[in-house]
């Protein structure tokens, strides 16, 4: 078996090739709204202004003293902030490490009446697959939550896992993001893609996800990609809710 | 390293010579191995993460996948064996033949967990990537190996991808009275594992598992097509073999199995999805796995009229010599499954130290194939020889791995 492996390593050695170098733009052909965010294209419309919670864990911050505003949702509030002229854009980061779907749901109560968002980016799926939770549970608290967050006023984002090759084959994380995108059909919500958009840029050498690195650059890279591509994907279902409903 | 069956085949075997294929009159039916071959194949190619080569197995086409085909033939061939020996040596001898051999998987089982906590703990270890803080805590079972672990043996615990083992040696320790049952009034045993499947969809049975919720397999639920297994091969051609083989029946199981091409299509290109008609998708989702749903086994047993419509048992390609080396893999599910399962650790440790580029995922695809392949043959060639050389040993005794019988 050890002389297996010896081959085995040596034929996928040769194989491998160099990693392509990382390019600057952020693209995806992953990034599609299918349905429309009524509510914030009326905020967009008529109040000229626009806040947004991100409700998350701990992959949607960054760690060390500039996380916070190196993250996604920072580069989310920038990137609207550009491409909405004359509309204020305030992105208000709600993420805290390790909470599971049903936790932060209990939450949205609170950041309803704090915050009065329009939208709300709800990341979830990781923490609840590590944890095992029930998936028709996690199902149920993705639905009694977006209704919460419905009934308060908001629309509703879901964003699923980051793809994480390291970690793929020991997170069941396929259950998860199942639910998440049948909810997302089901409900009319649109879902933003994470993973498949990490997946591709891994696929397509526009950043090397496997590697074992303690520099923050890729990191800052990426969620600043995921922030511009998150503010086309909004900017997208705003004008979805703008045609007249027989136009689409 | 591969062979991680425990103490496999102390004894020799009346169907051991049977890994070759024999002339017409040979009750052995190579399509169980074929099939069961193939399904091993899909497995390794669908537990190898992030893999290309995992676009062409089943479960990219419809609703079920290759576990299916792996349980469905895994109950069949239970009781073509355990049926054989139960009917000669009495219902206590063929149930501890069956229940040693739930120790056996259960062995491979705990050897693929060892594998499984090595690989993460280096995964992990080695890896400090702030953007993957969040996936960082799959560790945090590790800060206390105690409960981990008995959980672990207590089959309460089971890592990604390890699932399948627990579901069959639940199914084996319950298979005994099953085929009792099944050997003197088939379809009450039948009609028995159908009120189960009902009666765990209505009270939402399953076993528990650690640290939360329940079996990825539900036991209770998969039992069905496992029992529906071991019926076919007692009397399922005696009792709906005309059924199987008439013409309204592949019909309908040609326009499902394309319903169920169209509709896993929309999952994978959005855009399609709202061809979907609203309340089509309330009546299909959550197409639920842990419970066996329906429309999965509906698959099943679409995929298995076509298959016995257009694979009759004498198909001349079962004969052919490109074909062994699946049959061989198929004749050995154990100790291949749990090579695939290991090799797919290995595929993926490749990935992170050399390359995950598409070039390397085929390279590694073809070569974990090609491994399985060999072990097979290496495992064929060690029992023949064993057989040959014990010529005037005990009687001979045959694994459940050996598949047979008609349909």
């Amino acid at each position: 078996m050890k002389r297996v492996l010896v081959a085995l390593v040596g034929v996928a050695a040769y194989a491998g090739g160099a990693w392509a170098q990382p390019s600057d733009t952020c693209i995806s052909t992953e990034v599609h709204a299918h349905t429309g965010l009524p509510r914030v294209a009326a905020a967009i419309d008529q109040a000229h202004q626009l806040a947004i919670s991100v409700s998350g864990t701990a992959s949607s911050v960054l760690p060390g003293p500039n996380g916070t505003g190196k993250a996604y949702p920072a580069r989310l509030e920038a990137a609207l902030s550009g491409r909405l002229k004359g509309v204020s854009v305030k992105v208000i980061n709600a993420a805290k490490q390790k909470q599971t779907a049903a936790e932060m749901a209990a939450e949205f109560d609170k950041l309803l009446a704090e915050e009065k968002p329009v939208l709300v980016v709800w990341q979830t799926g990781t923490v609840d697959a590590i944890r095992g939770i029930d998936p028709d549970d996690f199902r149920s608290t993705l639905n009694a939550g977006i209704d919460k967050l419905q009934a308060g006023g908001a629309d509703v984002i879901l964003m699923n896992m980051q793809y994480s090759p390291r970690t793929d084959s020991m997170i069941a994380a396929d259950v998860y993001s199942e639910n998440m995108q049948g909810v997302a059909l089901e409900r009319e919500i649109p879902l933003f893609d994470r993973f498949a958009i990490m997946k591709e840029w891994n696929d397509e050498g526009t950043f090397d996800l496997y590697a074992a690195t303690k520099n923050p650059e890729t990191a800052e890279h990426v969620h600043d990609c995921l922030g511009q591509l998150l503010a086309d994907f909004v900017i997208e279902a705003v004008d979805l809710a703008r045609q007249p409903k027989d136009a689409r | 390293m591969g062979n991680c069956a425990l103490d496999q085949n102390t004894g020799s075997q009346s169907l051991s010579a049977g890994v070759r294929p024999r002339p017409s009159g040979s009750r052995r039916d190579l399509r169980l191995d074929l099939f069961r071959g193939l399904a091993l194949w899909l497995i390794f190619l669908d537990h190898i993460p992030s893999n290309v080569v995992s676009w062409i197995t089943l479960r990219n086409y419809g609703f079920s996948d290759a576990t299916e085909i792996f349980v469905f033939i895994s109950g069949y061939t239970a009781a073509f064996v355990y049926g054989g020996a139960m009917r000669e040596r009495g219902f206590i001898v063929a149930g501890a033949r069956i229940l040693r051999r739930a120790w056996q998987v259960y062995g491979a089982h705990i050897f693929l967990f060892v594998v499984y906590l090595a690989e993460i703990a280096y995964v992990t270890g080695s890896f400090d990537n702030p953007l993957y803080a969040e996936e960082m805590n799959i560790l945090d079972f590790l800060k206390q190996p105690d409960t981990t672990l008995v959980q672990a043996l207590l089959l309460k615990f089971k890592p990604a991808n390890m699932d399948v083992l627990p579901l069959y040696i639940v199914l084996l320790v319950g298979f005994p009275p099953v085929l009792w049952l099944m050997l003197r009034r088939p379809t009450m045993a039948l009609a028995a594992s159908v009120t189960l499947y009902a009666l765990c969809w209505r009270f939402d049975w399953n076993m528990p598992a650690y640290p939360n919720g329940q079996w990825l397999f539900n036991p209770f639920a998969w039992q069905l097509l496992f029992v529906f297994g071991a019926w076919c091969a007692v009397s399922g051609n005696r009792h709906i073999g005309d059924v199987v083989r008439s013409r309204t029946t592949i019909v309908v199981a040609v326009v499902y199995l394309v319903f169920a091409f169209l509709i896993t299509m929309t999952w994978y290109l959005p855009r399609l999805a709202h061809f979907v008609p609203r309340w089509l998708a309330e009546f299909m989702y959550p197409i639920d796995k842990t419970n066996l749903d329906m429309l999965r086994f509906a698959h099943f047993l679409a995929l298995v009229v076509i298959v016995v419509q257009f694979v009759p048992t004498n198909w001349p390609p079962l004969k052919w010599p490109m074909m062994r080396p699946i049959i061989l893999c198929g004749q050995h599910s154990l100790e291949i499954f749990c090579l695939g399962v290991f090799l797919a650790f290995a595929g993926h440790f490749i990935f992170i130290e050399i390359s995950d580029r598409v070039a390397m995922q085929v390279v590694v695809s073809v070569l974990g194939i090609g491994i399985m392949i060999s072990v097979a043959w290496l495992i064929t060639w060690y029992k023949e020889m064993e057989s040959r050389g014990a010529g005037s040993g005990p009687p001979k005794r045959p694994d459940a791995d050996l598949a047979g019988g008609h349909v």
